[in-house]
């Protein structure tokens, strides 16, 4: 183990060549990000064994490493805010042909206006295809949560995509240290894949997802449902051995950060969430009894964990950096579904389209949340406001 | 934490789930597999024994394989699955095939 100072985008790329990854493809221009860009250095200096390809579109890097996945190989793409929304079509394709191809995706804002900052709304709204999603909330958990990727998706009780998610510019060009494990420890934590659900190759007459009774469209989906129930289970495993193996203290499908004894709970996903544990410490100091709970993965969605956390509490705050319009923000949408009216639930929408939220601001939404249920002001069991103080209104 | 999934069960299910899977996502080619494909034909090749030369151009653009026909033989079409396209009639060099409408 040696540690070295990495940007998000090269700890990824240091993850897929450790993962010995087989095929590469990437659109190589705006909004991809330096991640396809190291790789194919390493390609080039043969520091990783692969074939590159470069397309012309998102949709068709996707469907490049949809193929090669269906010819047994270790694939590997990566993409970024309206890149990942071309590639939409065949997210499904993959997600329902259970092909465990890996994908980074740099979260960033979708325009108009143009915009390449981060948001989430770019990841989450793509939640329902069946890809496994994991938010990373540092440079060397975005580096573990690639690895583990490999491990988890290709694993013969789960067999599906994952998709993991780290935050543009947040993550994606900041330098953090990173411990990195040696290829050879990695090598022998991560086994070559197995050529599953199934192998193209010459000579194997078969059609993939070729016009069939309406019946099989939904059993394969039911197929998928319960794939991706066992992937809570396998992600949980994983993890933890990944954590044993390489001496990380976090894993799991969330990490809870002074839940013990916290009466309030405050939600989240993403890089953003350290700035929110530094106003939770803060809060702390002053006495107020709040704690966090990050979620590592939004699919499969932490339902046990969350409901577990939720019973001990008076009230959750779900802050949210995707909206789903009509409703409210993605995460508080599904949490408030996993917690069914046990616990009062507050939604607050910021840092849209990148927009700083500090620790000071996470204080100020804390507090108001806090001082809004003990004063009786929740009055409905959950409501969504968007946090946007440099609004003036009235 | 307590899952709907014990772990036990999970490689078990796993496999019976994934052998399914796979036999429901795959399919193989075999004659008709989606079915007795000629209901759909709204117009059916009829081939003109004296005109036809027996060049077995017919038989090579037929896309769904459905008709019979070795060298120097009149091609025969199986109209069980044949769904009428009409690409056999417009590539025959002497027009030797008709699309006559089905009832008629």
């Amino acid at each position: 183990m040696r540690v070295k100072v990495l940007m998000g985008n090269t700890a990824v790329a240091e993850a897929v060549r450790m993962a010995g990854v087989e095929v590469i493809s990437a659109y190589p221009i705006t909004p991809q990000t330096i991640i396809v860009e190291r790789i194919a250095e390493m390609v080039e200096r043969g520091e990783l064994k692969a074939r590159y390809v470069r397309v012309e579109s998102e949709h068709s890097a996707l469907a490049v490493v949809y193929g090669a996945s269906a010819s047994g190989a270790r694939v590997f793409t990566a993409t970024s805010s309206h890149g990942l929304l071309y590639m939409y079509e065949m997210l499904w394709w993959v997600a329902n042909s259970r092909l465990p191809v890996v994908m980074a995706v740099v979260t960033r804002a979708i325009g108009p206006p143009w915009n390449i900052h981060s948001d989430h709304q770019d990841a989450l709204t793509v939640r329902d295809a069946g890809w496994i999603i994991g938010f990373a909330s540092s440079v060397e958990e975005a580096f573990d949560m690639t690895l583990q990727a490999y491990r988890v998706g290709e694993d013969r009780r789960v067999l599906l995509p994952v998709m993991v998610a780290l935050d543009g510019f947040t993550l994606s060009h900041t330098c953090e240290p990173v411990r990195l494990p040696e290829e050879s420890e990695v090598r022998g934590w991560l086994p070559p894949r197995e050529p599953l659900p199934f192998k193209l190759e010459p000579g194997s007459y078969f059609a993939v997802g070729n016009l069939g009774p309406d019946e099989v469209t939904m059993e394969l989906r039911w197929y998928i449902w319960r794939a991706m129930e066992r992937a809570k289970h396998v992600i949980r495993e994983v993890s933890a051995d990944y954590a044993r193996r390489f001496d990380r203290s976090v894993h799991g499908l969330i990490e809870g950060f002074r839940v013990e004894d916290a009466k309030y709970l405050v939600v989240l996903a993403g890089a953003w969430s350290g700035d929110a544990m530094e106003a939770v410490d803060m809060l702390r100091d002053e006495g107020y009894p709040v704690g966090l709970v990050r979620l590592r993965y939004v699919r499969p969605f932490p339902v046990e964990e969350l409901r577990e956390l939720a019973s001990s509490v008076r009230a959750v705050l779900v802050v949210d950096r995707a909206v789903s319009m009509g409703h409210m923000g993605v995460i508080a949408g599904d949490l408030v579904s996993a917690v069914r009216g046990k616990v009062t639930v507050k939604n607050v929408i910021a840092g849209l389209g990148g927009v700083d939220v500090s620790p000071d601001d996470f204080k100020t939404m804390i507090k108001g949340f806090i001082e809004e249920y003990e004063s009786g002001a929740l009055d409905s069991w959950f409501y969504t406001e968007w946090y946007m103080p440099w609004v003036r209104r009235g | 934490m307590g899952s709907v999934y014990e772990p036990v069960d999970l490689e078990r299910e796993a496999l019976e789930d994934l052998k399914a899977f796979v036999d429901k996502l795959l399919s193989k080619p075999a004659p008709g597999s989606a079915g007795p494909t000629g209901t759909w034909r709204l117009y059916k090749p009829v081939i003109d024994s004296v005109k036809c030369i027996r060049c077995g151009i017919c038989w090579l653009y037929c896309p769904d394989d459905v008709i019979n026909w070795a060298p120097r033989e009149l091609p025969v079409v199986d109209y069980i699955y044949c769904k009428g396209c009409g690409i056999c009639s417009n590539v025959c060099p002497v027009k030797a095939i008709d699309m006559v409408l089905e009832g008629e």
